[in-house]
């Protein structure tokens, strides 16, 4: 933010002239924009890559024709027909509830990329309260989540919002308190003041330290769970719920819960890469933000390669892997990095 | 300090605008051409039976409690963390009484089987 701000005085000719609200609203917005074509971006990338990993992984070629080169236009035009499909509401749904479900959904998401660390100057706004900020604002998901599921006036959307909700808030509990493992050695929630901790040699980085290396797994996971991908993916399971609490959305609507899907992985694992993968430190040969977005890019990957790889687990499973494993072992966590941090 | 969070209400205003400015997009090239079968709830091509808002599990209704209460000592104990070094010990044993506290709660509602998406009792009638 500050950067663009320095980079718009020197750059533009006449912008030290403009009303002080212009100067300070200006770069906020462009940032904001930048984000946006982020956020609109990786999930045209990240939906190709999927079709393509799954295919390949599944010993076929996956989409092949539109664009040319491995089908690399595929997800332009699967969105350009999305935007041509005809908007259905069932006749009893809760209107309101929903058309606002899609809108919470991903202005949630979306706004967590606030505090991403794409690199040392590059971050929208460092706010000193930055892990609490990102585990509140995309927990604001399951709300959306939940609304569809009502407002659908559907046995499955029910069905799935419930579940989703009940897995959600499960998970989130172990998460944030693996999280802690790294906010009390570093004794601040700003997400650059993690990154700074980190840097140096490779070895400081939090996944190679023993404690956090633990807390790293419980992280994914737990994240893995909040943005339902398999084999936490029984909020959508195709062979028992259609589509879960989006089998009613058509056309865009349904665009919008598929892009913060998408976002919403890019999102867990920028969060991851930033906590324990030594954000955008790397080798000097690529900048800051290339490995940030690589780091976490990797992580996207291996979330596909599970859901390729990996059965779903049923409800008790589920609720048995975040309450009775993962709760205890983060709350040892927190004590261990507690101890280590005073010795 | 107050401007950096109005980033955060610039980021949902452009996300919300997003949203609107797609769907107008879409409003204005796609067809509608309603009808009545069309508007029916998605149940695999059967007419729906009955009201899908029902009762239901009363488990999610459990497990949302259980959330809360460990939600709330999250909350507590995030600005825990970061003055953790700067008060030492205290700090540490502070924490230790109060996860204590919260682990004895765990640990009934485990007792209890509150924990299993099917109770023990439940599975046996």
């Amino acid at each position: 933010m500050e950067y663009l701000r320095e980079v718009l005085t020197r750059q533009v000719g006449g912008y030290d002239q403009l009303p002080e609200v212009l100067q300070i609203f200006l770069p906020m917005l462009l940032a904001c924009l930048l984000c946006l074509g982020l956020v609109a971006l990786i999930p045209l990338i990240a939906i190709w890559a999927e079709r393509k990993v799954s295919a390949h992984m599944q010993d076929r070629l996956g989409p092949m024709r539109v664009g040319g080169w491995h089908g690399w236009a595929q997800t332009i035009a699967d969105g350009v027909k999305l935007l041509l499909k005809e908007d259905i509401i069932p006749a009893q749904a809760d209107r309101l509830l929903f058309k606002l479900a899609p809108l919470v959904v991903f202005a949630g998401g979306f706004a967590a990329f606030v505090v991403l660390p794409f690199g040392e100057s590059f971050i929208v706004s460092d706010l000193n309260i930055g892990v609490l900020y990102i585990a509140a604002i995309s927990s604001l998901g399951v709300v959306g989540i939940i609304m569809a599921g009502w407002a659908s006036n559907n046995k499955y959307a029910l069905f799935g919002g419930m579940r989703a909700a009940a897995q959600i808030v499960s998970y989130e509990i172990p998460t944030v308190l693996a999280i802690l493992t790294v906010v009390i050695p570093v004794g601040s929630l700003s997400m650059q003041e993690i990154v700074k901790a980190q840097s140096g040699s490779v070895f400081n980085w939090f996944i190679f330290q023993p404690v956090t290396f633990l807390a790293f797994w419980i992280v994914f996971l737990g994240t893995l769970a909040e943005v339902n991908r398999t084999p936490f993916d029984i909020p959508e399971a195709e062979s028992e719920l259609v589509a879960g609490y989006h089998t009613e959305y058509s056309g865009m609507r349904f665009a919008f819960f598929f892009l913060a899907e998408y976002a919403n992985m890019f999102l867990v694992s920028a969060l991851a890469t930033t906590l324990f993968l030594g954000g955008w430190h790397g080798p000097g040969f690529l900048p800051g933000p290339v490995w940030f977005i690589l780091k976490a890019m990797a992580l996207v990957f291996v979330q596909m390669w599970l859901r390729w790889t990996l059965p779903r687990l049923r409800v008790d499973q589920l609720m048995h892997v975040s309450w009775k494993v993962l709760l205890p072992i983060a709350f040892v966590l927190v004590l261990a990095a507690g101890t280590l941090a005073l010795i | 300090m107050t401007l950096q969070f109005a980033n955060v209400l610039v980021f949902l205003g452009v996300g919300a605008l997003f949203i609107f400015v797609n769907l107008l997009i879409s409003s204005l090239i796609r067809p509608s051409k309603y009808s009545e079968e069309k508007l029916i709830p998605y149940e695999c091509g059967e007419n729906p039976v009955g009201s899908p808002w029902i009762k239901f599990n009363i488990r999610f209704y459990v497990f949302a409690l259980i959330f809360i209460i460990f939600d709330v000592e999250v909350a507590f104990l995030l600005p825990w963390a970061v003055v953790f070094k700067d008060l030492g010990w205290i700090a540490f044993i502070e924490g230790l009484i109060f996860i204590a506290i919260l682990v004895v709660g765990l640990a009934y509602v485990w007792a209890k089987g509150d924990l299993q998406w099917v109770r023990p009792e439940e599975r046996h009638q």
